[in-house]
């Protein structure tokens, strides 16, 4: 268990993390203002990766992907928040999950007929296909530049939340949406911008997760479960939380999946732990979240302080 | 009691069952026994969908993850026979234990949250025993575990499809008419009130969550019957029935039914299901229209089949209006808040 | 010699740096109708969550019927009799006024295991259900569902589930808010038949009522009690007419 292959799963995990937390901030903002829970945020994911493979097909330019990823999962979501979402405001919490499952399954569904039920290709870009020297070991340079992007999107929503106008009356939205709709904010125009921007930026995870992971129908759900369990660990409507959470769950996860079933070959025999240790990994995020849970329900950097 | 009967709200469902219970024989006469499996499954959902509708058309608890008990009933199946156990008994006893015991632990804790929280925690349990049973390749692991000795219950085997058809049937007459009577009884009156007030049913002198606890329990367990019968429906019994779209399908099947009605799980899961295999009919694609669908559904409220059934009422009987029987839309569970 | 009912000892609760109940000590009476009145703000509807239970104190005390009960939660309270009505009509929607009444009637004097038999079946529940709803006036709307009744008469559902619960203690929380000058003299003419039976600590803003039928008051300021006394004296004690009752002339 060389040190190498610590700090190449300690980076996998900041990246996977990051592809997350780019999940996560839109997800939990939509949570934590509305109040709505969308589980369709996995399927604008899976949407902006098949926006992003077909822009590749077609001009060869991994920038022109990226830009089809978030701006189909813009419009994808305006067009969401404004034919279903915004009706369901103020319905419980049945009704979104309900409306959002059904959406699930028509996505799922839409892309099979449209693209077809195998994975489609999308290739690392060029110039980003080499490796970088860390330290004495060669890591993906793709990979650097996911951790690279998402820790802009995070600097840069942090600006835009702590700094900005805009952020303010997302920062109240997050403590006390009515009082933010009282006070004469164009609450529908603001609701709308939070859900779509929270779709770019799921389209975008889609884009840039397209090439590592397989981009095929149903390729929404894992992800999203994930991003529900870091944005309740994080804390409903907190971004900062998201952020942390994200991290932390992505860590936990792919080191997790790596070490644990090596750890537990060192102290049990090793057909248990050969069985037991893939099934303890693949739950270890959801007793962390339990544990969370139990302890802070509220979640580890609650919006409301 | 007759006015009881002439009620659409009443009369139609048990129509329904009386054409249920005529399936097998008509199958049979006709050479058709296709449809006694396909009206066994039906069957099987409603009994699964009765479960849920104690925990969320009663008690308001949104579990996301009820697939979590109908797997661990059809693999208590499973597991038992693998290792030669063949006895009905022993099947329903591993059933009821495992899944009274895991909705004992998964309860207390995800009760400890609410609204949007406890959704994800049941989902993140269901979630766990997913990879669980994804995991143990000893019993099949991804591809599922073929089941040779189907439950035997005495002179009963439940190894053909009729006789998993009478056994389902018998269970689903019965749990409705449970549910019946749990509607109005103390435990049900309780969590249907801390449904809709939880604060005042504590202050009327209940310590609100040890009922909500173990309605999920019983919940669980309802649930659990039903994985055991699937599990000799199909002889197999397979991870795939712990994923969480199945849980997702119970809800529906529960809301278009009519939530916190008696006989909504049954007509969801008919319509459901039905509904289902005619667009498999139409297009491979049936999943293109059916989401939607659900979409729609949500839209357009929750007062459901059962809802609808009962706008006929008032006309059918010329009594007084009956009070709507159909739930208003649940608060989901909420320890903080109030009344609204 | 009079039993003291609900006993309060130097009860004290802080939100932050907030003083909201600043050491109360009460002592209400077998039989008493006791009334707190007080500026909004004072404090009134925290104080009564701690008595209620739904709320813990930060030091002090609640006694009833000569127990501690200052670490029990609300429904071991409500067992034991010592029932609260909300300000905010906090009642069963979906059900009819007779099941509310009868919910409360049962909650308070059994468990509710009981999975078979109806509800309804329970002959002393329904009972002290009806005997409730009777004496607040409801008797002719038992099967009307709560959320379809008017304001006026879900105040009044809100009353009869805390008679129908048998309290040996009964907290109201501004019984009268936002009834009409009709309703609110029928509430007290119903709270004036109530009054022997039953142990009352009232908290409210109509004068009438509270001049009307409390045998002592207790002003609550800033979460502190100034005074204890009757009525005549509550009324001619300089500060509390300059801090609660004003410049105006008292009326009656």
């Amino acid at each position: 268990m060389s040190s190498t292959v610590v700090l190449a799963q300690l980076l996998n995990g900041l990246q996977y993390g990051v592809l997350l937390f780019l999940l996560a901030a839109g997800l939990t903002l939509v949570f934590g203002i509305m109040s709505f829970v969308n589980l369709a945020h996995g399927s604008l994911y899976m949407m902006g990766a098949y926006f992003a493979a077909t822009a590749f097909q077609y001009t060869g330019s991994f920038g022109w992907a990226v830009a089809a990823a978030m701006g189909g999962s813009l419009l994808l979501g305006l067009a969401l928040e404004f034919v279903a979402v915004s009706r369901l405001y103020r319905r419980d919490h049945l009704d979104h999950v309900l409306a959002t499952f059904g959406l699930v399954l028509f996505f799922n569904e839409l892309v099979r007929i449209v693209w077809g039920s195998q994975p489609v290709f999308l290739q690392v870009p060029e110039f980003l296909s080499g490796a970088i020297d860390i330290g004495g070991f060669s890591y993906p340079s793709y990979r650097i530049a996911i951790i690279a992007v998402g820790l802009a999107v995070a600097v840069g929503s942090w600006l835009l939340i702590n700094k900005t106008k805009v952020g303010m009356l997302i920062r109240a939205g997050a403590v006390n949406p009515a009082m933010v709709a009282a006070l004469g904010v164009n609450i529908r125009l603001l609701n709308a911008m939070l859900f779509a921007v929270g779709a770019m930026l799921a389209g975008l995870a889609g884009a840039m997760a397209g090439p590592i992971l397989s981009v095929q129908s149903g390729m929404g759900e894992s992800v999203l479960i994930t991003t529900l369990v870091v944005i309740v660990i994080g804390g409903i409507g907190s971004v900062t939380g998201a952020f942390y959470a994200a991290l932390i769950v992505g860590i936990v996860d792919t080191m997790g999946r790596v070490f644990l079933p090596f750890l537990l070959r060192q102290v049990t025999e090793r057909s248990f732990a050969d069985a037991a240790g893939p099934a303890l990994a693949s739950m270890l995020v959801y007793l962390l979240m339990a544990v969370v849970l139990a302890w802070r329900p509220q979640g580890l950097f609650p919006a409301n302080r | 009691m007759t006015t009881l009967l002439s009620r659409p709200s009443t009369w139609v469902p048990l129509l329904v069952l009386l054409l249920l219970a005529s399936v097998p024989f008509v199958a049979e006469a006709t050479g058709q026994t296709f449809y006694i499996a396909f009206f066994a499954r039906i069957i099987i959902y409603a009994i699964a969908a009765c479960a849920l509708n104690i925990a969320l058309g009663y008690g308001g608890l949104v579990s996301f993850g009820h697939s979590l008990f109908l797997g661990l009933g059809a693999y208590a199946v499973g597991l038992a026979s693998f290792h030669g156990i063949g006895s009905g008994w022993v099947h329903l006893l591993l059933c009821l234990g495992a899944c009274g015991l895991v909705a004992l632990v998964t309860g207390a804790i995800s009760l400890r949250t609410s609204g949007i929280a406890f959704i994800m925690i049941t989902l993140a349990f269901a979630q766990m025993g997913y990879f669980l049973f994804v995991s143990l390749k000893n019993y099949g692991g991804d591809d599922g575990l073929s089941i040779a000795l189907g439950s035997r219950f005495g002179p009963v085997d439940l190894s053909s499809a009729t006789s998993v058809y009478v056994a389902a049937f018998v269970v689903l007459v019965l749990s409705i008419w449970w549910l019946a009577r749990l509607r109005v009884a103390p435990f049900g009156m309780v969590i249907r009130g801390a449904r809709q007030n939880a604060r005042r049913v504590s202050a009327a002198g209940i310590p609100v969550v040890r009922y909500q606890l173990l309605a999920y329990v019983l919940s669980g367990m309802l649930c659990g019957v039903a994985g055991l019968l699937l599990a000799n429906l199909n002889a197999f019994a397979s991870p795939s029935t712990l994923a969480w779209s199945v849980s997702g399908e119970l809800i529906v099947i529960v809301v278009i039914g009519g939530l916190g009605t008696v006989f909504g799980p049954l007509m969801g899961a008919l319509v459901f299901l039905g509904l289902e295999e005619v667009l498999k009919g139409f297009t491979e694609h049936w999943m293109v229209i059916f989401g939607p669908l659900i979409v729609i559904v949500a839209l357009l409220g929750k007062r459901g089949i059962v809802g609808l059934l009962e706008r006929f009422d008032a006309r059918a009987t010329s009594a007084a209006p009956v009070p709507a029987t159909a739930e208003a839309a649940p608060h989901t569970l909420s320890a903080a808040k109030g009344s609204p | 010699m009079m039993t003291s009912v609900l006993r309060t000892d130097a009860l004290t609760k802080r939100f932050g740096a907030l003083l909201v109940t600043d050491s109360v000590s009460l002592d209400i009476h077998e039989g008493e109708l006791h009334a707190i009145i007080g500026p909004n703000g004072a404090g009134k509807t925290t104080l009564i969550n701690q008595l209620s239970g739904e709320l813990e104190a930060d030091s002090g005390s609640v006694w009833f019927r000569g127990a501690d009960v200052s670490a029990l939660p609300i429904h071991q309270r409500a067992q034991r009799g010592l029932l609260r009505s909300y300000q905010i009509t906090s009642i069963f929607e979906d059900f009819s006024v007779i099941e509310n009444a009868t919910f409360a009637a049962l909650a308070s004097r059994r468990h509710a295991f009981r999975f078979w038999q109806p509800m309804a079946a329970d002959h002393q529940a329904r009972q002290s259900a009806d005997e409730a709803l009777a004496a607040t006036g409801l008797a002719n709307r038992l099967h009307v569902p709560a959320g379809d009744l008017g304001y006026g008469e879900r105040r009044q559902l809100e009353l009869a589930m805390s008679l129908a619960a048998g309290p040996k203690f009964l907290l109201l929380d501004e019984p009268m808010a936002g009834m009409s000058v009709q309703e609110s003299t029928s509430v007290i003419a119903l709270l004036q038949q109530l009054k022997r039976q039953y142990t009352i600590l009232l908290v409210e803003h109509d004068m009438d009522a509270v001049f009307a039928l409390a045998d002592r008051i207790s002003v609550l300021v800033y979460g502190k009690i100034l005074f204890t006394g009757t009525p005549e004296e509550i009324r001619n004690h300089p500060e509390v007419r300059a801090v609660y009752l004003g410049e105006e002339e008292a009326e009656a």
